[in-house]
């Protein structure tokens, strides 16, 4: 007799996520849909407006992974015009993006994922004497980890949870048997997450030194950037160096000790061992270190074969609607996309707590559509951009993976499980904080020549425009897509990374990303789905950015209708 | 009677009634000033500085202290609709030393999805609990605009599958006090802009209550801890504007306040980004910058530590605090003047000669501004 299980909403994580699943009678998932339940039609709102506005209207897609989409959706516009840019500029660019990968990566590990791998609760119980000697089992220099900082901190919330008033700690899943650090160990994660606190500030700060604010920096223009002044004044040069530095050491000194403390305590954790069952891996280029030269490289991984890199061919990425709550008659390429969306009710069915609305299984689902490469459904995010780099022998990241499994005792197959996909993100951060400071460098010795920010970009009203941009977000490959006519937007589409993860099944009955990585989990009590949130949350789900449709005409949802592109 | 004095009063009363209300955290505010290395001097001198951010007089900092201290009395619901996070990852980003998101983390937490440990059926019961249990008291913060098209299917929240709507509507009727955070939670914000697919609209309009815009994409930490300060302090919600935004973060014109505000007087302008001028500093309206039709505190207040702000980084204001700015705002890299459609505007050029004049450019803009407001103050009249 298979049961039904429904968490929504999946908290801590940007947006509105459904999980469901079945379970066996051993309380073994056996089948799982994923459910984007918010919609907000950007690509309609795009339409008819300037291509120089678009970056700062897509740009609010998300403001988790703020500056993503608005480099993305400017480096587009760019493309289809054939703008030029000035080498400061990207320069510039990369160096915000790396900001945002540092401080998304930071408070996806601690605020969001870190309460599924540490119990809050069971950290009243170390003694925090020996938890300080337990970090220096994980660090040769741990930060926060003192006897004194982790009695602070335990004191801190003792009396938080003594006073029966948990706050955003209540009703949690405290005590699960899959909570694997002891209570030291969790005492230390604890004082990490209190600390990562302060330190994601500092790195926001970063941004906000080129971009004027973060979320939603304001400085990147079609042509370059516009914050001349602060390039060329050194008190804002070295505030840079000097946060940076901060950044770097928080990043060495707890979140790779945390990650090899994971490693430790979680190695052999069933729940955790699995994971990734879909292993077509996507990446784009990251990291500009060098005029065209880009620390981590795009590529494609199909069937998890290491041995075979191939670079990206933007035109085999179709998008599929079968289940996703759109009507198409076939997969379609996003520049020539045609999409009519179609909501369909929930069905209530009976679940652990009772009769509820569920999906509709069979028909459509999600506000997510399904893309596809070459066919097939594909995961990206740090653990793409570690294996493809690893597969391509790329020095950096080969010397900082294989130091890490060496440090762990882990074999090679392990990064492909949850635990894995959890240390790729961290292996990603730790190698652009470390090689980082390369753009800062060249920034530098270019500017002791050349200054210039802005190149004037020319649109010719009377011309037809499409181009295309991908770029290495903090959840992995992110594309935008655009055609212009008359000087506006005529057709916009983004192709995101939480779609490719969290996509529903296709119309070949192909499993994406997420609900691929539930099956044959195990869960100790199928009504506190804990398991469930730890695989859900190590691909860092953002669900704003992965909604989105073309074109509509008509008022209400059942009369949409989009223009062929 | 001094109407700063009757402020005052109440202010007292509304502390004292604070204090009656049950203890909801063992440890008090002074400990974790303690704990985060704050002394109660800085603690002081932080609250003479919200004070003045609020236009009050100096004695009502240390009502300001002791409303702070208090805080933690104030059950604390944040629900977040169609919207993208940034609200809140503004409000992550509040001052180093972190006394304003210590505060705010000293409210009592009853539910917000962005950050708490339980998710699903447990997050559910948590927002059930609160709502029955403070009925009447909780503060309710909105983040993002509410669907309402199609019977408002375009978001569901919750294993049950309320839609936004019901959700908002259930949850209104019960709060002490609603503020709405953000732009979207205001007017609507980015998915309302044309031609609004999903007919998303601000928190206000699908509920008979007052609510308190804190518009901006995202508004500074600033603008979102003081004012739930006030309430605090007051057990009421701030003086005004029509909008319904605070009259101490949103009473003045971004214009008014800028740091360029000298060139434009001057009539020196930055023609293309990257160039002399843009090094030099000069003003960026003929850049497309919408300062003065803003009404926001960004030139004083700056974002992310005090850091910087748009136009500090060369770019022109985008007139994120005001509703429809993404229709009525755009192109943003336009003066609004060169747009055929709008011409309410002179030209940059005549406005900002000198041989103009400082006094009648500031009526020049008076008079555009002027005309913003009317069209929001009759839209405004009409609901």
């Amino acid at each position: 007799m298979s049961q039904r299980i429904v968490i929504d909403p999946i908290t801590r994580i940007e947006g509105h996520l459904r999980i469901e699943a079945e379970v066996d009678k051993n309380n073994v998932i056996k089948k799982a849909w994923a459910s984007s339940t918010l919609f907000r039609g950007f690509e309609i709102i795009l339409k008819g407006r300037t291509p120089f506005d678009v970056g700062l209207l897509v740009q609010r897609v998300c403001g988790v992974c703020t500056f993503a989409h608005y480099l993305c959706g400017t480096r587009t516009v760019e493309h289809a015009i054939g703008a030029s840019v000035p080498l400061n500029a990207q320069y510039l660019r990369s160096m915000m993006l790396e900001t945002l990968h540092m401080h998304d990566h930071l408070v996806h590990f601690y605020l969001l994922h870190g309460l599924d791998w540490i119990d809050v609760v069971s950290a009243l119980k170390a003694d925090p004497a020996k938890a300080a000697e337990v970090a220096m089992k994980y660090s040769d220099e741990p930060i926060a980890a003192g006897e004194g900082d982790l009695r602070a901190v335990q004191e801190k919330v003792r009396k938080f949870v003594e006073s029966g008033k948990l706050g955003p700690f209540a009703n949690a899943y405290w005590g699960n048997s899959t909570y694997r650090f002891t209570p030291e160990q969790n005492l230390i994660g604890l004082s990490h997450y209190f600390k990562a606190l302060e330190i994601q500030r500092i790195i926001a700060e970063m941004m906000a030194i080129w971009g004027g604010k973060n979320p939603h920096p304001q400085s990147v223009v079609v042509g370059g950037v516009t914050c001349i002044r602060d390039v060329i004044n050194p008190a804002r040069l070295q505030e840079w160096v000097q946060k940076r530095a901060i950044a770097l050491d928080f990043i060495e000194r707890a979140y790779q000790a945390d990650i090899i403390m994971a490693a430790d305590a979680y190695g052999k954790e069933p729940s955790v061992l699995g994971g990734v069952n879909v292993r077509n891996f996507l990446t784009a280029d990251q990291l500009l270190i060098g005029p065209d030269q880009h620390l981590f490289k795009s590529g494609v991984i199909r069937n998890g074969d290491l041995t075979l890199v191939e670079d990206i061919d933007p035109y085999l990425i179709e998008e599929d609607v079968t289940h996703a709550w759109y009507h198409a008659t076939h997969p379609q390429q996003p520049f020539d996309g045609t999409t009519i969306p179609a909501h369909t009710p929930f069905i209530e069915r009976e679940t652990v707590y009772g009769v509820l609305p569920t999906v509709d299984q069979e028909g459509k689902y999600s506000w997510v559509k399904s893309p596809r490469y070459a066919g097939e459904p594909v995961e990206v995010g740090s653990l793409a951009a570690i294996a493809v780099n690893y597969a391509r022998g790329v020095p950096e990241v080969v010397s900082t993976v294989d130091e890490f499994l060496a440090r762990t005792g882990l074999p090679q197959e392990a990064l492909f499980t949850t635990l894995g996909r959890t240390a790729a993100r961290m292996l990603q951060t730790l190698i652009q904080a470390r090689n980082g400071k390369r753009t800062f460098d060249a920034l530098l010795q270019n500017i002791q020549t050349d200054t210039a920010t802005y190149i004037p970009p020319t649109l010719d009203p009377n011309k037809v425009y499409k181009g295309y941009a991908m770029i290495e977000a903090p959840r992995g490959m992110l594309s935008h897509w655009i055609r212009i006519k008359n000087g506006r937007v005529e057709n916009y589409q983004a192709v995101v990374p939480t779609t490719w993860n969290a996509g529903p099944r296709d119309g070949n009955r192909k499993v994406g990303p997420y609900e691929a990585s539930l099956v044959g989990l195990k869960l100790e009590d199928p009504t506190k789905p804990l398991e469930i949130l730890r695989v859900i949350h190590s691909f860092n789900p953002c669900m704003a950015c992965s909604v989105h449709v073309m074109d509509y005409k008509g008022q209400s949802l059942s009369e949409f209708r989009i223009d062929p592109a | 009677m001094n109407k700063y004095a009757a402020l005052y009063e109440l202010g007292k009363a509304r502390i004292q009634q604070l204090r009656q209300l049950p203890v909801r955290k063992e440890q008090s505010l002074q400990e974790r000033l303690e704990e985060h290395g704050i002394t109660r001097r800085e603690f002081i001198k932080w609250s003479a500085v919200l004070t003045s951010a609020l236009a009050l007089p100096m004695p009502f900092s240390e009502l300001m202290a002791e409303a702070a201290e208090v805080a933690d009395r104030v059950p604390l619901i944040w629900l977040n609709l169609a919207e993208c996070t940034g609200c809140t990852e503004s409000l992550l980003r509040a001052y180093t030393p972190d006394i304003s998101t210590l505060i705010f983390d000293h409210v009592s937490v009853e539910y917000y999805d962005a950050i708490m440990a339980a998710s699903g059926w447990q997050a559910e019961e948590n927002l059930e609990n609160a709502m029955r249990d403070y009925h009447g008291q909780y503060l309710l913060v909105f983040e993002g605009a509410v669907p309402t098209a199609n019977g408002g299917s375009f978001l569901t929240i919750g294993g049950k599958a309320h839609t936004g709507l019901e959700i908002v509507k259930t949850a209104a009727a019960g709060a002490g006090a609603i503020i709405s955070v953000g732009t979207c939670a205001s007017f609507g914000g980015v998915q309302a802009a044309r031609p609004n697919p999903t007919g998303a609209q601000g928190i206000h309009t699908v509920i008979d209550r007052p609510v308190v815009n804190i518009s901006g994409c995202p508004p500074s930490s600033t603008n979102i801890t003081g004012t739930l300060m006030y309430f605090i302090m007051f057990g009421k919600l701030p003086a005004l504007d029509l909008l319904n935004r605070p009259k101490w973060a949103y009473g003045a014109r971004v214009h008014d306040n800028c740091e360029r505000r000298g060139h434009f007087d001057a009539g020196e302008f930055v023609e293309m980004f990257g160039d002399n001028a843009a090094e030099n500093g000069y003003c960026l309206y003929k850049r497309g910058c919408k300062g003065p039709y803003t009404y926001n505190n960004c030139p004083q207040i700056r974002f992310n530590s005090h850091t910087s702000w748009p136009v500090m980084a060369g770019h022109g204001c985008i007139g994120c605090s005001e509703p429809d700015f993404w229709d009525t705002m755009a192109d943003f890299e336009q003066p609004l003047s060169n747009q055929p459609v709008r011409g309410v505007d002179v030209t940059a050029d005549k406005i900002g000669t000198v041989v103009l004049g400082v006094a009648a450019v500031g009526i020049a803009a008076h008079a555009v501004a002027s005309l913003f407001a009317g069209t929001y103050k009759g839209r405004d009249n009409q609901k």
